[in-house]
């Protein structure tokens, strides 16, 4: 461990705004990364399928 | 030479297969060693002598900033692949690439900046470095929306793979940048032939970070390029039989 305490942690030896706001921001596009493919599959195949049945119940 | 590992990729239907196993264990990999690779970084790895803390941001800065070239060098190497070969996939790899490319390099960017404050007194310079990071920013943005702009399938597959090539120059002016021209950045962290610049309780998570960027970065590749593939190949039986498979 390099920290002695939580708040040692916390404060990164006075650089804490520096390190967090670059790890937060990271955190969040990284993020987005994951989540935009993984919303976007579900809505495609919803989608998908509600043309195929009402392909279906027109023929 | 036996060719037949090619020609399997020429085929959607076999990379959509394969791919879910794939993915899974990509996934995994990378939540693994981004994990381990943060706690490592963040509260065990030792203070820099001179920067204090704020060297913290290079287990994301130098990660991040390779993923960015790599990327867009797997975009020409896809650009190439397209062109020769054909290849539909190699567009859709392209396509699906350029999104993440541009989200690694702004990460790059933005963490350089908030760590040029504290170490240079500077958000910004415009020495080469930097400028040459910012254009790869531009040419990503430039990928992406030449193929927007384009309706056409195959022509925006075309003109997105010459962008591409032509845009490799691009990558030796960053790699050389801090060497032929005066600048605030500090030399190459990783160096294949000499032993690395930093101890190694530094820089083994940094390692470790690399690698979890990698495996994140080939594992949201093959997310987006699974839904690629089914919705170009819509028509196909076995993209329905799927579709009905999940809903």
């Amino acid at each position: 461990m390099s920290f002695a305490s939580f708040a040692d942690f916390i404060a990164m030896g006075g650089h804490g705004p520096y390190v967090w706001l670059s790890y937060g921001i990271s955190a969040v596009v990284l993020g987005l990364n994951v989540l935009l493919p993984v919303l976007a599959h579900r809505r495609y195949i919803a989608d998908e399928a509600r043309r195929i049945r009402r392909e279906e119940a027109a023929q | 030479m036996n060719w037949t590992w090619f020609h399997k990729w020429g085929s959607p239907k076999w990379f959509y297969e394969m791919s879910g196993a794939w993915l899974r264990a990509l996934a995994w990999a990378a939540a693994v060693l981004l994990l381990l690779g943060t706690v490592w970084g963040l509260a065990i790895a030792p203070q820099d002598y001179q920067q204090g803390n704020s060297f913290r941001i290079i287990y994301i800065h130098v990660p991040a900033a390779f993923l960015a070239q790599s990327c867009y060098l797997m975009l020409a190497v896809a650009g190439v692949i397209g062109l020769v070969w054909k290849m539909k996939l190699a567009d859709v790899a392209l396509q699906c690439a350029a999104p993440i490319g541009a989200s690694m390099t702004f990460i790059a960017l933005l963490t350089g900046a908030v760590w040029g404050k504290p170490t240079w007194g500077t958000w910004w310079v415009w020495d080469a470095r930097l400028t040459s990071m910012l254009i790869l920013l531009f040419l990503y943005f430039g990928v992406i929306a030449l193929s927007q702009a384009i309706s056409n399938r195959d022509s925006a597959a075309k003109a997105c793979a010459v962008l591409s090539i032509v845009g490799v120059i691009n990558l030796p002016i960053i790699k050389y940048s801090v060497e032929w021209w005066n600048t605030l950045h500090q030399p190459a962290t990783f160096k294949i032939t000499e032993k690395p610049a930093m101890p190694m309780e530094m820089w083994l998570p940094l390692l470790v970070m690399v690698l979890g960027f990698y495996c994140f970065f080939a594992a949201v590749l093959l997310m987006r390029m699974r839904l690629e593939v089914l919705k170009r190949e819509s028509r196909t039986r076995w993209v329905r039989a799927e579709v009905e498979g999940r809903a």
